[in-house]
């Protein structure tokens, strides 16, 4: 069943969410997505600014904390843990590929 | 339908205790879980463990998977006359079901029977794609046309598993890992619940010249001895209009010569920076008049390349 084109939309840090809109795309209510923010889980743009606003890439880290709340049973508290740990591997990964790129290729 | 062998995909025992699948679970989910795994088929091999996992953790499940029999993987087999009173009150056909979905409607019939109302909106699944795109179309902004291999329920609850094709814009200046949201491409909702979303990962090709690093591009510029010494311009080669850089003279190999906006799109305003590094390379083999004048040369410097080797 082919459909019309489809505009895509980065999630990236130039485009924001309210907490409602971030909580429904990433299937939680309200209470949980903010239950997540007072755990550190996740961090709105500015934390004494409200109502609270998302940078559109947060999605993606509660997409997968869902994820592995679902897959693993982590209460909140260890779920944070284990974000806070990919999120070190990413960068770390960014940061090789950095380094690569400038390296003379072969 | 297609049998699978779910004790053989955990690894566990027929007879496995309720606890021991449970670690077989937890050890598998650790090595396979894509959000953790760098193995390679970490997807596939997950999403088998999840499916056998959802029935074998549940006793009633797991009953009825155990009436099936057991048969090769991949055979084709028929569930035992009235098997399928598990499911539904009337008789139905197995032919285009596969046995996790039939399994996910298992639990279905269990909420309707407890008045659990079917007829509560539900949000369409959220369909997730890897798309890679070499570093032209990145540049540039493409359309993609993708084949999800989408689940919609039926009117009973019965998922069916059928190739939906979406096309993508794609817009300029992809960078690796990034990704895109196309909403309400995902699954349908029922009853009156919003469709989902596709969401799309971006990871780019690798390219025969350019190195990439965020919004930057690296390219190599290879110089042979007296381009360096005595300097040139070079026409590298474009990705998005070809680009003349000078390179000055005493150019040292691995010094970075970098020209601004000439990276790869960003994606408000502006773009990265590109940057040459360039390389002395030298010919295999040289006339015998190359050699006179290299040695001519020789004897004329007094360069020495190794001064700070005396230093201490």
């Amino acid at each position: 069943m082919p459909s019309g084109l489809s505009e895509a939309f980065w999630l990236h840090e130039h485009y924001q969410f309210s907490l409602d809109e971030l909580a429904e795309l990433a299937g939680l209510t309200a209470v949980e997505l903010r239950h997540w923010v007072d755990e550190g889980l996740v961090t709105p743009v500015d934390l004494a600014a409200t109502p609270w606003r998302f940078s559109a890439d947060r999605l993606f880290v509660l997409q997968r904390a869902c994820r592995l709340r679902r897959d693993f049973e982590l209460e909140p508290h260890g779920l944070a843990l284990v974000l806070q740990l990919l999120e070190r591997i990413e960068d770390l990964e960014t940061e090789m590929r950095a380094l690569r790129a400038r390296l003379p290729g072969v | 339908m297609k049998y699978k062998d779910y004790y053989q995909i955990m690894g566990v025992d027929r007879k496995a205790s309720a606890e021991e699948i449970k670690k077989a679970y937890r050890r598998l989910a650790r090595r396979f879980h894509p959000d953790v795994s760098k193995e390679t088929d970490a997807e596939e091999r997950f999403k088998d463990v999840a499916e056998a996992y959802e029935t074998l953790k549940d006793p009633e499940k797991r009953a009825a998977y155990d009436q099936l029999g057991s048969y090769q993987p991949g055979q084709d087999f028929r569930p035992p006359p009235d098997w399928e009173k598990h499911f539904a009150d009337t008789p139905f056909t197995f032919e285009d079901l596969d046995l996790a979905d039939l399994f996910a409607s298992f639990a279905g019939r269990n909420a309707r029977a407890s008045g659990a109302g079917s007829k509560v909106p539900r949000p369409g699944q959220d369909y997730e794609f890897n798309a890679k795109i070499s570093l032209e179309q990145a540049y540039a902004g493409t359309e993609l046309t993708l084949t999800l291999n989408a689940s919609e329920p039926d009117e009973r609850g019965f998922v069916h598993h059928r190739p939906k094709t979406v096309k993508a814009r794609i817009p300029k200046g992809a960078t690796e890992g990034q990704r895109l949201r196309l909403p309400g491409q995902g699954g349908k909702g029922s009853h009156g619940g919003a469709d989902g979303n596709l969401y799309i990962t971006i990871s780019l090709l690798p390219h025969p010249l350019f190195r990439v690093n965020g919004h930057d591009l690296y390219i190599d510029l290879p110089l042979a001895p007296w381009e360096a010494v005595l300097g040139t311009t070079v026409e590298v080669p474009p990705l998005g209009g070809a680009v003349r850089l000078k390179a000055p003279p005493g150019t040292r190999a691995g010094q970075q010569l970098r020209i601004g906006d000439r990276g790869r799109p960003r994606p408000h305003a502006g773009a990265g920076s590109l940057y040459a590094i360039p390389q002395i390379v030298v010919p295999a083999a040289v006339s015998d008049r190359e050699k006179a004048l290299l040695q001519d040369w020789a004897e004329h410097s007094r360069f020495n390349p190794r001064e700070h080797f005396q230093r201490r």
